[in-house]
């Protein structure tokens, strides 16, 4: 009876001494060998959808995106103001109307071709080109006659206002003075791409030929793509022509799609990562309270909030609006629910925005909220006809919704219900305005009011509440481009959200944090607004063990 | 032999393509399209896009081309990934998630069937309960929580094995397989048992106890061919299911599998992704029930027998 299991016995000791075996061989991390050999590894969030930059849109290609290639003018990641990228200079009119770009004459392709003004030109127009389909189109719609030629009104591109001067003197021409247009440079919607490359694997406008495969590609930025596998990892290089490799100090850069955080965390503490792409919410206690901890929260340029129909009552009521904003304790809020990880917000506009500060126009005041309600015939919630929260399924909006639902209970007797729906259900009921309460992200593309105000705009796409207000569209659209100095805009701009938090087509929750580990050993990437990267300035010190220390120069 | 295959194979025919109708036209009938975004999306940019992918046609147009490409064995270009066709999607995918499979499959088979046969061998005493407990709690604990468990002791304590990964640290294979796998162990195992006890009482293996043959002997020549019977049937919708269903293992261990991408398609209204993984996973399903049938006759003198009557 016993002799039959013997020969299986030993299979399992074969089999557990192999794996045993097998395990033992790990040895030096990524990490480890990364700071020695000047090869970061980072968690990039997911799979880019591609590396197309007028095809492509998303946080992850744009990383990826801005390692491959460079704009005319790039943000330094400690102040965020635009540096010489692809420009080594430029110029404004004195209207403020026309800029020039002065091309550095050392700005190569990675084949070795020069970067001209030609190249903007031709790749602006394949941006705008209406058959390309591109979703961010409207960065360009400051430039003169853009617009039209976008919408199919105009179809010979020379109307449009961009013009080589000569081979490195790229002249542009806006439809109003634009202070933010150098911010847009930095877009990778506004990128230069390599026309022959892109011509010889199909039509220019075609979004599915293979020009960005590795081997194919051709890019202007201070890396090269040199792997891509699916789903897996993609590698990039350091460039040979890149005009300020000098600088580089990366030899490699391997980014890792890690749509799971909870993974993407254990891989980082078992030392797979340099620096993660995200890290779940019930970590951050425990990292915070780490000596010489590896997290890093900033204040990122985005808002969370929710939107009001303000067609459909009783949200139709400015005071049921102000109301239920007035009610929100916004500090227990981000205190209780969301672990300190998020900053109270008060307005739509990040505060800090390249030094605009949002007015504060209201305050946690339960006692106005109750009876701003009774005003609008709901004292003490009598006769109150119900509304609804509708968020898309996710477990950090529903804790959320269930905490605002208690306090709009707690302080102005009211019920609120709450319905969470499908990412593209929830998407089609809001932008089709089948709501009451909608909640809403939105992250800035650019440093600048203008990209949170001009959302509420009367004819806005992404307004989304039905809120109309020609006063609010004339200081937007009219009076801010005129303004002659950055003080006199951001004054025409607190005005101007002044009357939108005053009207209140939306309760503003928190402003986001980016949220990070790294490891001590990564200089040169500081924390950020915008949470950008720009790996021209990062480098590995494998000696620095504490972030108490100074980097290695 | 050859007129069962061929008649099975038609069979197949009919319910694949009720598979890719229903699926084309369902995912049509769900809210939102592949091109919503949290960011408004200006009319002439959607115009342009449902122009490259022909979403501006009719749907019973696109239906019929999507059947024409998909005779030419073409599933059409991917939405969410610009530039990439859904065939180099599965392509990417599927050797991944069916490595992942087969090992699984093999760990499964291997502690599964060793621990049905020695639990058979003496039923109600300890030496059944124990590994017929242990199947229990295979069965009952779910993949997203065994994954993790191991993860902690073997990555993060232990620090013996990756914690995520496919291909990239040597190991990093081990944990994911024997997370996928444990659930199809435990299910072995109850098969296999079951199997083993009906087989040890048959006659014949009564006749060879009584011919004075060693146990082990009985047991590997004479059981366990008809013991094992049943796992063999189940090994073939097994592997169908492990390719479809590893989608949470993938994810806890960071794995390129086509188990991501099929969620995810879901999630993006990813068109022909959806209906290009939906048609070839069931066709997959479709094609090992056939095989494993066709293993199970094989293995079975009766059943052998039928065939051996229908050449």
């Amino acid at each position: 009876m016993i002799r039959h299991r013997k020969p299986d016995i030993r299979l399992l000791i074969i089999f557990v001494a192999t794996a045993a075996l097998v395990a033992c061989t790990g040895g030096e991390s990524n990490v480890e060998r990364g700071n020695r050999e000047q090869v970061l590894h980072i968690g990039n969030g997911t799979e880019p959808q591609g590396l197309d930059p007028h095809v492509v849109t998303g946080v992850p290609e744009n990383t990826l995106i801005r390692a491959l290639f460079e704009g005319l003018a790039v943000k330094n990641p400690y102040t965020l103001e635009p540096e010489p990228g692809v420009a080594e200079r430029w110029e404004f009119s004195d209207d403020g109307r026309q800029i020039t770009f002065f091309i550095n004459p050392q700005a190569r392709w990675s084949n070795g071709d020069p970067v001209t003004a030609d190249d903007y030109v031709w790749s602006w127009m394949r941006a705008l080109h209406p058959q390309t389909g591109n979703l961010y189109a409207y960065m360009l719609f400051p430039v003169k006659n853009a617009e039209a030629f976008f919408k199919g009104d105009i179809e010979d591109f020379s109307e449009v206002g961009v013009e080589a001067v000569d081979a490195t003197t790229l002249k542009v021409t806006l439809n109003e003075p634009t202070p933010y247009f150098l911010q847009l440079m930095d877009h990778y919607s506004t990128f230069a791409v390599h026309r022959p490359t892109i011509e010889k694997h199909g039509k220019f406008t075609d979004r599915f030929t293979k020009w960005t495969r590795v081997g194919n590609i051709v890019s202007n930025g201070p890396f090269v793509l040199e792997e891509w596998k699916l789903n897996r990892r993609i590698t990039m290089r350091r460039s040979d022509t890149y005009w300020d490799r000098d600088r580089v100090r990366l030899e490699r850069i391997v980014f890792y799609p890690t749509e799971n955080a909870v993974s993407e965390e254990r891989g980082f503490r078992a030392g797979q990562l340099h620096y993660s792409y995200t890290l779940p919410l019930d970590k951050i206690p425990v990292y915070q309270a780490m000596e010489n901890s590896p997290y890093v929260q900033a204040p990122y340029l985005g808002t969370y909030y929710y939107l009001l129909n303000t067609q459909r009552p009783p949200l139709d009521d400015v005071r049921v609006r102000r109301a239920l904003s007035m009610a929100i304790d916004r500090d227990m809020l981000t205190r209780t629910v969301m672990q300190n990880s998020v900053v109270p917000a008060y307005s739509i506009t990040p505060p800090g925005t390249l030094g605009y500060e949002p007015p504060r126009t209201f305050d946690f005041d339960p006692r106005e909220a109750r009876r701003l309600l009774a005003e609008a015939g709901y004292p003490d919630g009598e006769g109150w006809p119900g509304a609804e929260v509708v968020y898309n399924t996710l477990e950090a909006h529903r804790k959320i919704a269930v905490a605002l639902q208690q306090m709009w209970k707690e302080h102005l007797n009211i019920e609120i219900e709450l319905a969470n729906q499908e990412w593209k259900v929830y998407l089609d009921a809001v932008s089709t305005m089948n709501y009451d309460i909608g909640r809403r992200g939105w992250i800035g593309d650019y440093v600048d009011p203008n990209n949170f105000l001009d959302l509420f705009l009367s004819r806005g796409g992404n307004n989304n509440t039905g809120f109309i207000d020609p006063v609010y569209d004339d200081l937007i659209m009219r009076q801010a481009p005129q303004a002659k100095s950055r003080e006199e805009r951001y004054a025409i701009f607190a005005e101007a959200e002044t009357r939108l938090m005053q009207q209140m087509p939306i309760i503003p929750i928190y402003t986001y944090t980016s949220r990070h580990l790294i490891k001590p050993s990564v200089c040169g990437m500081p924390a950020n607004l915008m949470d950008s990267l720009n790996f021209r300035y990062v480098y590995l010190d494998p000696t620095r063990t504490s972030f108490e220390e100074p980097c290695d120069p | 032999m050859w007129r069962f295959l061929a008649a099975r194979l038609l069979q197949a025919i009919p319910v694949i393509l009720a598979v890719i109708t229903v699926t084309f036209f369902l995912v049509r009938i769900a809210p939102g399209g592949p091109f919503d975004s949290e960011k408004a999306v200006i009319p002439e940019v959607k115009a342009a896009l449902e122009a490259q992918y022909r979403l501006d046609q009719p749907l019973l147009s696109q239906y019929l081309a999507y059947l024409g490409d998909l005779a030419q064995g073409d599933f059409g270009p991917s939405f969410k990934y610009p530039g990439r066709s859904v065939n180099e999607l599965i392509g990417a995918g599927l050797p991944v998630t069916a490595e992942l499979g087969l090992y699984a499959l093999l760990i499964a088979t291997l502690i599964g069937g060793l621990a049905g046969v020695i639990a058979s061998l003496r039923p109600n005493t300890p030496q059944d309960y124990v590994p017929m407990a242990l199947a229990m709690i295979g069965i009952c604990m779910p993949t997203f929580l065994l994954g993790p468990l191991l993860v902690l002791v073997f990555g993060i304590r232990l620090e013996w094995l990756p914690v995520s990964g496919w291909g990239d640290i040597p190991g990093d294979k081990i944990l994911p397989s024997i997370t996928l796998g444990a659930a199809y162990a435990a299910y072995i195992a109850r098969l296999s048992r079951a199997g083993m006890l009906e087989v040890l009482s048959q006659d014949y293996i009564r006749t060879a106890r009584a011919k004075g043959l060693p146990e082990w002997q009985v047991v590997v020549k004479h059981a366990l061919r008809g013991g094992l019977l049943p796992v063999i049937s189940f090994l073939g919708p097994a592997f169908a299911g492990l390719l479809a269903g590893s989608f949470v293992v993938e994810t806890i261990f960071q794995i390129p599998g086509l188990g991501r991408f099929y969620v995810q398609a879901a999630f993006n209204r990813d068109y022909t992704m959806i209906l290009g993984t939906t048609v070839f996973l069931s066709t997959l399903i479709v094609l090992f029930n056939l095989l494993s049938d066709v293993a199970a006759a094989w293995l079975n003198p009766r059943l052998r027998h039928q065939f051996g009557g229908a050449k």
